[in-house]
């Protein structure tokens, strides 16, 4: 075991933060092009030359939240059984969404029938719209801390109910993560669709770019002005045995700004957010996607890296019993499991990246509907 | 306490959504290598037709992979929302294996899968075998890492009980991943993975020799499919996960389970043919008895002993009654009575702490049970017998009748005298959904024969779900219900619609379906000289 197991528990709030944002830039790019498509779409080919934009893609980029998944069941195992037991409605409302999305994808096309393929189409929507919308919610709602404790054994008891979490301010980060894939999904159809799509695709990227900038101004001033965070008072060295019943939390205004009084340098997450949001916007009405592709995707790490760095070393706090918060210090699995974990990700991570950059590199063209037609039997 | 109704109800959905899933794996495991094959001659020979061989078998392929996916997700949230004290409890040890499946083989599968759909035309035979074949390797992959996670929930080596934490923790990844549970499990699923494959494969392939359709295309795919299948399905039966139920106290409860053997026989004990287990009265009526032949299938020796359920109740409630002393100081121990005393009585305790924890179906404090309750308790350590008894006679006799199937067709076929046996094609069509049924019976044997544990000897299941109600259960499982019925009609749709059509469907010009229109002697879809050219030309 090279790293202390504090180091290990920091690198592992590091690499959760990797893989979400990795989902965000791939398969939130998928999820915005499911959002856009019956609204970019206006026949039955142009919205196959959507598809066929992320058609190689999709399924790979979706491990990005398989693997965020996992990870965080094996690395904070109670945060994972908190979270998905106590949104246990929420969690499956975006689990059946994206059901349709494997099925949408490999099905809508093998049939020529407009009622059926329309319908997929909606389904395609749903299964790009709706989780998005869900993730957003779920991060509003870990930021106001959500009602559940821990009995002695550890269970966790979630004493919400699903409505409360539709709250306005967990509405507005919906807002933000839904409006920041759109957003990234329209700049990709501008770089790999040809016009009309194209056209269409700039208008939507800067609507939704626009939106998600004010929604995001909108959440950092509510976050400011109106919302309790939470701070550690005391509790065990950062690298003892983790038990996240040893420590005391209380909840008070202005908590959540105190990363940003100690270590003024993480102000680089939201200012990282805005000028990547709005660079994106001005790089996509100057036609150059490409590079707008990648400012969107450093706009979407400094988004998520914002609500990160505001909450840090909080992931999971509890609005009924601050003590039974969970954190990145005492919420996650042992040194041995870390480190195992930890080499799996280095020898991994960089290989998924290799060749997932070489199926890009084969993959990449302009999809027209002319090449559509030509390969109507092959193509989604 | 929990809800037993909504446990219940979690028990439900989950088998429910996890034998749905797995009506899709086998048939990814097992057809990913027969394309790889098929594309492999292809690029060796250049001969077209194993190009469209690919394609028409990858299309029914893609299929079945869709809902593969869309089903496996359930599985990835549903630890989480249903199973939430599991999580906890053995996330350290468990989760590992989940995510690095995700991080190994999962991505390399889901990567190429779309190039191998959609990249035809854009790569060269060769990199597209090699996306074939990568995304074969990674499908078998993620199949080794489930099965060690799986295997641990069996015999659950290489971790520890920590009281501090209030979980299992991994000791030693190395024991976790060479977990010998694990690995004869893993040969087991993947080989009946690809049975289930040679027999989708093959009973397509004899209904287009039926209808005489397609001859050429029909003949290579049976060929590459009856090979595939003999040596898979010898594997299967010969490699049975039997030796896997030596180690663990799980698997021996298993193994009485399969066999109905209440009390302990001397080796080589009799096998049970057919009879009717009764937990009720600890003994199986009407049984018609082999003698010998269990000791041999089971320990594959002569003089090794099969013990017998009721001595292993007898075992329990030994173990149940030291679980309640290690529950007593676990207790101690997190109200804060951390004295070295303490710690040492709960470590002599500690490995029945699990069986301590079945009493937590009959009492909030399992240190202070009744005599009636550890009673009780020991009864329920066992799975309910008769449905494991079964489900294992179903499973065996399947495979037998594909082997006997598949070894008649390797015979017919390595004499090219195949398409004449006519019933025999038949048999094969009507067999089509067999290896499924083996492929679910084993899964039930597998891990209802696991009751009452959710992690054998460590976690009952029924303290391992989610503090949920019976209502949500309620609503969540007829969600699944609603959702998966219709998927279900869906895919199946889509299947008999792409097989019915078969190559026709990849619109080369060159199969049946698109040559009749030049033909009008040929309409009707039956077997005519008109088509007969066509069948030849590659």
């Amino acid at each position: 075991m090279i790293l202390d197991y504090e180091t290990l528990k920091f690198v592992w709030w590091i690499l959760v933060g990797v893989l979400l944002i990795g989902f965000a830039v791939t398969d939130g790019m998928d999820m915005g092009v499911g959002t856009l498509l019956p609204f970019l779409g206006k026949t039955d080919l142009e919205r196959r030359v959507i598809i066929n934009t992320v058609g190689p893609h999709w399924d790979g980029n979706q491990v990005w939240l398989i693997t965020a998944g996992g990870a965080i069941f094996a690395a904070w195992p109670l945060v994972y059984a908190s979270a998905f037991s106590g949104f246990y409605f929420a969690m499956l409302l975006a689990l059946f969404a994206l059901f349709f999305r494997p099925v949408g994808f490999d099905y809508r096309s093998k049939i020529e029938n407009p009622t059926w393929r329309s319908a997929w189409d909606w389904g395609l929507f749903v299964g790009g719209a709706v989780p998005a919308l869900v993730f957003g919610i779920a991060f509003g709602n870990l930021i106001q801390g959500v009602p559940f404790h821990l009995d002695e054994f550890l269970r966790p008891w979630y004493t919400g109910s699903f409505f409360g979490l539709l709250n306005p301010f967990a509405l507005l980060a919906g807002v933000i993560s839904l409006g920041m894939l759109t957003m990234h999904g329209a700049i990709w159809l501008q770089l790999r669709t040809e016009e009309p799509i194209v056209g269409r695709a700039k208008v939507w990227a800067k609507r939704t770019g626009v939106l998600t900038i004010a929604a995001f101004a909108l959440a950092g001033v509510w976050l400011s002005l109106g919302i309790d965070g939470f701070r550690v008072v005391s509790m065990p060295e950062l690298g003892a045995t983790p038990n996240p019943l040893t420590k005391e939390v209380v909840q008070e205004s202005g908590a959540w700004l105190a990363n940003y009084k100690q270590y003024p340098w993480t102000l680089v997450f939201p200012l990282l957010g805005f000028a990547g949001l709005g660079g994106a916007v001005l790089l996509s009405m100057k036609d150059r996607p490409g590079l707008g592709l990648a400012v969107s995707s450093l706009g979407l790490t400094g988004v998520i890296m914002t609500a990160g760095a505001t909450m840090f070393p909080f992931i999971m706090p509890s609005s009924t019993n601050p003590n039974s918060s969970l954190i990145a210090w005492d919420a996650v699995s042992s040194h041995l499991t870390l480190t195992v974990m930890f080499w799996a990700a280095m020898i991994f991570v960089p290989l998924i990246l290799m060749y997932t950059t070489w199926t890009y590199t084969k993959m990449w063209r302009r999809v027209t509907v002319a090449e559509i037609k030509a390969q109507d039997h092959l193509a989604y | 306490m929990l809800d037993s109704t909504m446990i219940e109800l979690s028990r439900w959905q989950f088998a429910a959504t996890a034998m749905y899933h797995f009506l899709f794996v086998p048939l990814t495991l097992g057809l990913a290598w027969i394309l790889v094959i098929m594309e492999t001659v292809y690029v060796m020979t250049g001969r077209e037709i194993y190009r469209d061989m690919t394609k028409f078998w990858g299309k029914l392929f893609g299929i079945n992979f869709a809902l593969g996916v869309t089903t496996g997700l359930t599985m990835e949230f549903q630890f989480g929302t249903n199973w939430a004290y599991y999580s906890h409890y053995v996330g350290d040890v468990f989760g590992a294996p989940l995510a690095i499946e995700g991080l190994m083989a999962f991505f390399l599968e889901s990567t190429f899968i779309g190039l191998f759909f959609l990249g035809w035309e854009r790569l060269t035979k060769l990199q597209h075998l090699t996306v074939t074949f990568l995304t074969a390797l990674a499908s078998n992959l993620s199949a080794l890492w489930i099965l060690i996670a799986n295997g641990w929930m069996q015999n659950p080596v290489g971790s520890q009980f920590s009281f501090e934490t209030m979980r299992m923790e991994m000791t030693s990844f190395t024991e976790l991943l060479l977990n010998p549970v694990a690995q004869v499990k893993f040969v087991h699923t993947v080989a009946a993975g690809y049975v289930t494959a040679s027999m989708f494969v093959l009973g397509i392939s004899a209904w287009y020799m039926l209808k005489g359709r397609d001859l050429a295309f029909a003949k290579r795919s049976f060929s590459v499919a009856v090979g595939f299948g003999l040596a898979s399905i010898l594997s299967v039966l010969l490699l049975g996960d039997e030796s896997g139920y030596e180690v663990g106290d799980v698997q021996r409860v298993k193994l009485a389970a399969i066999e109905a053997e209440w009390e302990t026989e001397p080796a080589p004990a009799a096998f049970t043919a057919y009879g009717f287990p009764s937990n009720a009265d600890e003994e199986t009526h009407d049984a018609i008895k082999i003698p010998f032949l269990l000791g041999l299938i089971a320990t594959r020796s002569l003089d090794t002993q099969v013990v017998g359920l009721k001595d292993l109740m007898r075992e329990h409630e030994v173990r149940i009654r030291s679980g309640m002393i290690a529950y007593d100081y676990l207790q101690r121990l997190r109200n804060g009575e951390d004295t070295p005393g303490n710690r040492a009585s709960f470590e002599d305790h500690k490995a029945d702490l699990g069986y301590g924890l079945l009493l937590k179906r009959y009492t909030e404090n399992p240190a202070t049970a009744t005599e009636e309750q550890i009673k009780q308790a020991a009864k329920d350590s066992i799975p309910e017998v008769a449905p494991v008894f079964w489900a294992f006679r179903v499973m065996v006799g399947a495979g037998v009748w594909m082997l006997l199937l598949i070894v008649l067709g390797f015979y017919f076929n390595a004499r090219r005298v195949i398409q004449d046996r006519r019933f025999l094609l038949w048999l094969f069509v009507f067999s089509i959904p067999v290896p499924w049924l083996a492929a679910e019976t084993g899964w039930f044997v597998a891990e209802f024969g696991r009751q009452p544990w959710a992690i054998g000897e460590v976690l009952p299941t029924g303290i391992a779900a989610s503090s949920l109600t019976a209502t949500d259960l309620r609503i969540s499982l007829t969600g699944f219900i609603v959702f998966y019925s219709i998927l279900f009609l869906i895919e199946m749709f889509l299947m008999f619609k792409f097989g019915r059509m078969g190559p026709s469907s990849l619109h080369t010009g060159k199969y049946h379906h698109e040559c009749r229109q030049e033909s009008p002697a040929a309409h009707g879809g039956g077997a005519t000289p008109a088509t007969a050219p066509h069948d030849q030309a590659p």
